[in-house]
């Protein structure tokens, strides 16, 4: 902590206030936050409802902590698998060459290239907005490995030349031994990064999805939060709290997640160089 | 390795991309369980009272031959990938029959591909601009506070951003319209007035979160550049300030900005679909989400590939510029 950059204090800080608040708060709160008509419909924010109720009769506070939590696990998962299954090809593309680094370098410069939006609204629109989250996040690791691969295997093309590395492959250490216990450790920084990154880009989609209705609907995240407060128009009636707090909550979110990731990417940078 | 040679290799992975991407937008829709031509025999024959079973056959086999489902799994396959390549045709667009999807993905291709091209390099500009001088001159507290703010732009998304901008210029502050309503037609003032107001808030929404990233990424480099000692060189011979920054600095922070643009565009183009939903602004954006809304398959399948092309052939297109920028890199 005391090496820590005021980037990464500044973005841990804020990560820390709404993990706090999608983790552990609703556990202090009893009832489906999701449900219609619990409580009147339009109150503004008021001591029993901090940020007022929906049209739909939710409480937007519970609402909005509900879909923390659920955006947040859809960003934590994809970018779990995303950064493990594109460091591992990318690391064995980069390390074994040949056909197979071929192979792996065409997959993800297709990737990198394809805009992903439409692709992820035509599954959405297959789905008519009654996807589960598990399938969003399906979606979502497919299009967000090819990032990391990219960057890992040309590391891995770099470390691949070192002399301890030589040493492992004469010694007769199998390729999945040497990348995992030899170069990952020399790439695991880079990777937590990408990881903060990634969960930036999965929580910005699954939202970009749910905003025109193609997420899941029925689940609570801060996209859908915006698509139902939309779909009522908030706006124009006034209901500023509705669809108010998920903006400012992803606004928030984003810049907290930037941060850690740059300040992550200065601090770790000051630790090699002592 | 030659000029033919480079650009060979480059068109290849272009057909490679694009193809990649056509596959895609093909087999995705076959996987999943449910079947565009039963579920619109389904609506069908649920709004009207009755129908013989030998019209809902003659229906099911013109459905089937539109949607181009007939024959094996193969020859469909084929057969779209000839209909796309060689008569540039995806067919009737169903919700809006006859009407060809090539018409409506060509009126709306040009108001996307304006609202982008022009919010885009309004956006490389300024970013430049701001980047390279906040890179130049760190210590300065403009830089500082500049930094800051680009910093707290960057991170959100395009669409978030439009959405607090029809908040506060929409309903808090009412100067622009909340969905979009052109009046006139042609180059009359009219057309060309609510034409401007009506792009106004998309295309400022790209313009802001985009210039963030530029001035981020151009900070970066020209403060490095700032270091070499080429600048040390030119200094201690006594050139101006503004020179050193404009004839020393720019020319080579600008290069890698370039290829970024490439790069940026696909997630631009993202950003803008969802924009254009929100404004209503008639682009491609709201062509793919009024098609999904009336399961016209046809138009989904058309405007998805020409976004594709249209991204993928952006990227070749600067990929294939870049060397007659820089000097140094030659066709590789």
């Amino acid at each position: 902590m005391k090496n820590w950059n005021f980037r990464l204090k500044t973005g841990v800080f804020i990560l820390g206030i709404f993990l706090i608040l999608g983790f552990i708060l609703p556990l202090f709160h009893p009832g489906n936050p999701t449900e219609w008509g619990t409580y009147p419909k339009n109150l503004k924010p008021s001591s029993a409802h901090f940020f007022g109720t929906t049209n739909l009769g939710q409480d937007t506070f519970w609402l909005l902590a509900k879909s923390v939590q659920n955006s947040f696990i859809i960003g934590i998962v994809v970018a779990f698998f995303a950064t493990v299954i594109g460091a591992l090809l990318g690391l064995l593309a980069g390390f074994k060459g040949g056909f197979l680094d071929r192979a792996i370098t065409l997959l993800t410069d297709s990737f990198i290239v394809i805009p992903s939006l439409p692709i992820l609204i035509l599954l959405g629109s297959l789905m008519k907005g009654r996807a589960s989250l598990f399938y969003i996040a399906l979606v979502l690791i497919i299009f967000n490995w090819p990032w990391p691969a990219r960057q890992l295997r040309s590391m891995a093309l770099s470390l691949s030349e070192r002399e301890f590395i030589n040493t492992a492959v004469f010694s007769g250490e199998s390729t999945m031994k040497i990348i995992v216990k030899e170069i990952f450790p020399y790439v695991a920084g880079w990777s937590v990064a990408n990881f903060v990154n990634t969960i930036l880009v999965a929580i910005g989609s699954e939202s970009g999805l749910a905003v025109i209705g193609m997420s899941s609907n029925e689940k609570a995240t801060l996209g859908t939060m915006i698509y139902w407060a939309n779909q009522h128009q908030a706006m124009l009636a006034g209901r500023w709290w509705w669809i108010g707090s998920p903006v400012i909550a992803i606004v928030l979110i984003f810049i907290a997640l930037f941060l850690t990731m740059t300040g992550y990417q200065q601090y770790s940078a000051l630790r090699r160089g002592k | 390795m030659g000029f033919y040679k480079f650009l060979l290799s480059r068109a290849i992975t272009f057909v490679l991309v694009v193809f990649i991407g056509i596959t895609t937008v093909f087999f995705v829709p076959r996987f999943l369980p449910s079947d565009p031509v039963e579920a619109m025999i389904g609506r069908m024959t649920s709004k009207s009272a009755f129908m013989e079973p030998g019209a809902v056959e003659s229906m099911r086999k013109t459905l089937n031959e539109s949607f181009g489902l007939q024959g094996t799994i193969v020859q469909q396959y084929f057969g779209f990938i000839k209909r796309v390549v060689f008569t540039h045709d995806f067919g009737p667009s169903l919700a809006n029959y006859p009407t060809p999807v090539n018409e409506l993905i060509g009126r709306a291709l040009p108001w996307t591909m304006g609202l982008l091209l022009i919010s885009t390099l309004i956006s490389w500009l300024i970013g430049n601009a701001i980047g390279l001088l906040s890179g130049f001159r760190k210590e300065k507290a403009y830089s500082k506070v500049l930094e800051a703010i680009s910093i707290a732009l960057y991170p959100i998304p395009y669409y978030i951003f439009a959405l607090i901008l029809i908040m506060l210029f929409a309903y808090i502050i009412p100067i622009f319209p909340l969905s979009a309503n052109f009046m006139g037609k042609g180059f009359s003032w009219e057309h060309i007035k609510s034409l401007l107001v009506n792009s106004a808030l998309p295309a400022l929404s790209i313009i802001l979160v985009g210039t963030g990233w530029w001035v981020i990424s151009m900070k970066t480099l020209s403060s490095g550049i700032a270091e070499e000692d080429y600048v040390h060189f030119a200094r201690l011979k006594g050139l101006k300030e503004r020179k050193i920054m404009t004839k020393y600095v720019l020319p080579n922070a600008a290069l890698p900005q370039v290829t970024m643009l490439a790069l940026q565009l696909g997630s631009i183009f993202n950003g803008a679909l969802i924009t254009e939903y929100l404004f209503g602004y008639p682009g491609i954006g709201t062509l793919i989400f009024g098609a999904i809304l009336q399961s016209d398959y046809n138009l989904i399948m058309g405007t998805i590939t020409i976004s594709i092309i249209a991204v993928a052939g952006a990227t070749f297109i600067i990929d294939f510029l870049y060397p007659f920028l820089d000097p140094r890199v030659r066709y590789k």
